[in-house]
């Protein structure tokens, strides 16, 4: 992973030392709060229903076993004993004192951890596939590109204040696990006829109120010209997006109100200016980043494992979590593991100070030292041995972190909800957990397959409501809270928007509605299709239907 | 009358007088000699009248205005302020480096308005080297802000090389 020089570290002292000094003129009243609250925030620091909250950036969701044990640190003394992780890749902590936080900042740059841009209207922490570097069917990479953009977007001092958060996905798998199509700006990486890395370029997409799908500003941007198309991106939305209302400054507002031809007209133009200045990227400084990120010291000549083999046969569980957790590995011998988070009881994305340890532990055992956040709030294992499977597979069983969940039902992506959040209409977690425990039946969930549920306590979607295959929505309703459910979202490749299903359903009923979303499913599908696939062959009415026919 | 940080210091005495609002002509004729910021439409209805006047002129431009509307004139106007309407605002950021980059405006570009100590920083990044700070600031705390870090990772006015071709630079020495 990638390694900070002098200059990184000089810049993150000086940012510590900045924030501390701005926050000592808060407290002396020398800084008002609507000064501070932009300072705060773009330092990671937001005020919530109980306490602050602290957002630390986990760039591009790449973590070392170092970091991890810091993060389990700072969740035991300065926290109630865990963290969450967030879809961005981030983990946040609910329960800090404002007084501890320049003390937890400093600790974290001893890692070359920070909380930087991770809140505020700046460029946020830009988000990866969690698979990047591993899966077997990678057109690239993305993360040297990544730590490309991360460090253009760190302190860029034109794109501080702008009309509102910005949010930067890089994908390099056809899969896409970045739901790259929903960000203010999505960058898919491609080969050219020539065999040469291309970048095709979105922005407009994001979800929130107003849930659009990006639109392709760059068909195809080479190599070198990367940062200055994301400039000019950057540069048309400052000084044109909407600072009159809140709910419209995002750039998806903008582009959808200009059109998407003339804002690509406008981008270009403003390209043309810029593409060979200075921020023209060099050979040297690609094969720099890229050198981060070369790949560990795998063990060469590694087939497929006979010890592997024989513990698929021999013991049932193991074959369920393996079929179900781990993924292809562009590595012979190879293979990626996740670590569901998505234990019932527990808030999905939650994990405590001894589960940071204990994966910290295992990584550095197991996977050279790394471990991933994926966007879906799970930990990734991204380089495991196949004839170590089983062993892994047994030692996170002691710490209950063995849950063969991965994209099913339960799988879910959950945000804070009513419980922490003072934006929440509703809870999200509680309801998460009664899906959980009603779908409780692996052989049920097995059954039903890849399946993709996602919960918002609010229209702020930061629960990627909009698409997931289900989508359920924490609305208020005279003061009560309700649930509407949509169907037919995605954030892969073919990415679309939810379909809203009909009227809200009280908190008891949800698992109800499920059940006969599941039904109806199971009824009309095709022999191995997935509950998505089957949704966009039959539409939504035979869903609706039978929701609302058994409803009332 | 704000105080003026002038390339990194105190300016004792600003010879700039700013017209906020100006309706007509007529102020020029009453402080004939005096240098004047002009607003922008003012700029643009006025100019023969203004080429004419012996004192020194300049411009400023509100946040959603832009260098295009006075893109061929740039090099008889001494300074460009731009205003932060609030300090939140972004868009005079942007203005700056344009000027300085795209139209390679070599005059005083200074900030008005919401001009914080802690915008300060980025503020000098993007090409302003005037800051008329807004009345409650503290000279000498804003003078700090210029410290507040040793380099950036991107391109900027003050240090036209990315940090990485400086990285590479390095390298080769």
């Amino acid at each position: 992973m990638y390694r900070y020089d002098e200059y990184d570290h000089a810049m993150l002292a000086e940012r510590v030392a900045q924030f501390q000094d701005q926050t000592r003129r808060y407290l002396d009243g020398k800084l008002s709060e609507a000064e501070f609250l932009p300072l705060r925030l773009q330092n990671g620091l937001y005020v919530q229903r109980l306490a602050p909250m602290l957002r630390v950036a986990v760039p591009y969701g790449l973590l070392s076993s170092a970091q991890l044990r810091k993060l389990a640190h700072i969740a035991r003394h300065y926290d109630k004993g865990y963290g969450h992780l967030t879809t961005r890749q981030n983990i946040q902590f609910n329960w800090p004192e404002l007084m501890d936080v320049p003390d937890i900042l400093a600790e974290l740059a001893e890692v070359e951890m920070h909380a930087i841009q991770t809140s505020g209207n700046c460029i946020r922490n830009v988000t990866t596939d969690h698979f990047a570097g591993a899966a077997a069917d990678e057109i690239e990479d993305a993360r040297p590109w990544c730590e490309i953009i991360r460090q253009w977007s760190s302190f860029h001092p034109e794109f501080a204040y702008l009309p509102r958060k910005f949010k930067i996905a890089v994908c390099g798998t056809p899969a896409d696990q970045a739901a790259t199509q929903v960000h203010d700006i999505g960058v898919y990486l491609l080969r050219g006829d020539d065999g040469e890395t291309r970048f095709r370029i979105l922005a407009g997409g994001g979800l929130g109120r107003t849930p659009v799908i990006g639109q392709v500003i760059f068909e195809q941007v080479e190599e070198p010209h990367l940062l200055s198309a994301l400039e000019a991106i950057m540069r048309v939305y400052n000084r044109e997006g909407r600072r009159d209302n809140k709910y419209k400054a995002r750039i998806k507002i903008l582009v959808r109100e200009t059109g998407a031809d003339r804002f690509r007209e406008k981008v270009r133009r403003e390209w043309e200016r810029i593409k060979d200045s200075a921020m023209k990227l060099t050979g040297a400084e690609i094969r720099r980043c890229q050198s981060f990120f070369s790949g560990p010291d795998y063990v060469q000549r590694l087939n497929g494992s006979d010890a592997l083999e024989e513990s698929l046969r021999n013991d049932a569980e193991f074959a369920l979590w393996h079929r179900r957790n781990v993924r292809a590995h562009k590595q012979p011998g190879y293979a990626i593991v996740t670590v569901s988070l998505k234990q019932t009881g527990l808030a999905p994305g939650d994990i405590n100070d001894r589960q940071l340890d204990f994966l910290a532990d295992l990584a550095e055992r197991y996977s050279f030292g790394e471990a991933r956040i994926s966007h879906k709030q799970n930990i990734i294992l991204a380089d495991v041995e196949q004839r170590r499977l089983h062993a892994l597979w047994r030692e996170l069983g002691a710490e209950s972190l063995e849950t063969p969940a991965l994209g099913l039902l339960t799988d879910i992506i959950c945000c804070p909800g009513g419980d922490f959040c003072a934006l929440a209409n509703a809870k999200s977690i509680p309801l998460a957990e009664e899906i959980q425990r009603d779908f409780r039946n692996s052989a049920e969930l097995e059954e039903i397959g890849d399946l993709s549920l996602n919960i918002s306590g609010c229209m702020n979607a930061c629960g990627h409501h909009h698409v997931g295959n289900i989508g359920i929505l924490g609305v208020d309703k005279k003061g009560e809270e309700f649930y509407q459910i949509s169907l037919g979202g995605s954030s892969a490749r073919q990415a679309s928007l939810g379909k809203i299903l009909g009227p809200a359903f009280a908190r008891e009923e949800v698992p109800g509605v499920l059940h006969i979303l599941v039904d109806v499913y199971k009824a009309q599908r095709d022999p191995g299709e997935a509950f998505l696939d089957t949704y966009r062959r039959i539409g939504h009415e035979p869903f609706k239907q039978s929701v609302y026919a058994d409803h009332h | 009358m704000p105080i003026i940080i002038d390339q990194k210091a105190i300016l004792r005495q600003d010879r700039w007088t700013l017209l906020r609002e100006a309706s007509g002509p007529e102020v020029l004729r009453a402080a004939p000699g005096r240098s004047f910021i002009v607003p922008l439409d003012f700029y643009l209805r006025y100019r023969g009248l203004l080429d004419e006047y012996p004192g020194e002129k300049g411009v400023w431009l509100d946040s959603h205005e832009t260098p295009e509307a006075i893109a061929g004139d740039l090099a008889n106007l001494a300074i460009i302020a731009l205003n932060f309407p609030v300090f939140r605002d972004g868009r005079s950021f942007t203005n700056a480096r344009e000027l300085r980059e795209h139209y390679r405006y070599q005059g005083e570009i200074r900030a008005i308005g919401d001009v914080l100590r802690d915008q300060l920083f980025y503020m000098a990044r993007c090409g302003f080297d005037s800051f008329a700070l807004r009345h409650d600031q503290d000279p000498e705390t804003c003078l700090a802000a210029f410290r507040d870090f040793s380099t950036g990772y991107q391109a900027s006015i003050d240090e036209p090389a990315p940090l990485f071709r400086r990285r590479h630079d390095q390298r080769q020495a």
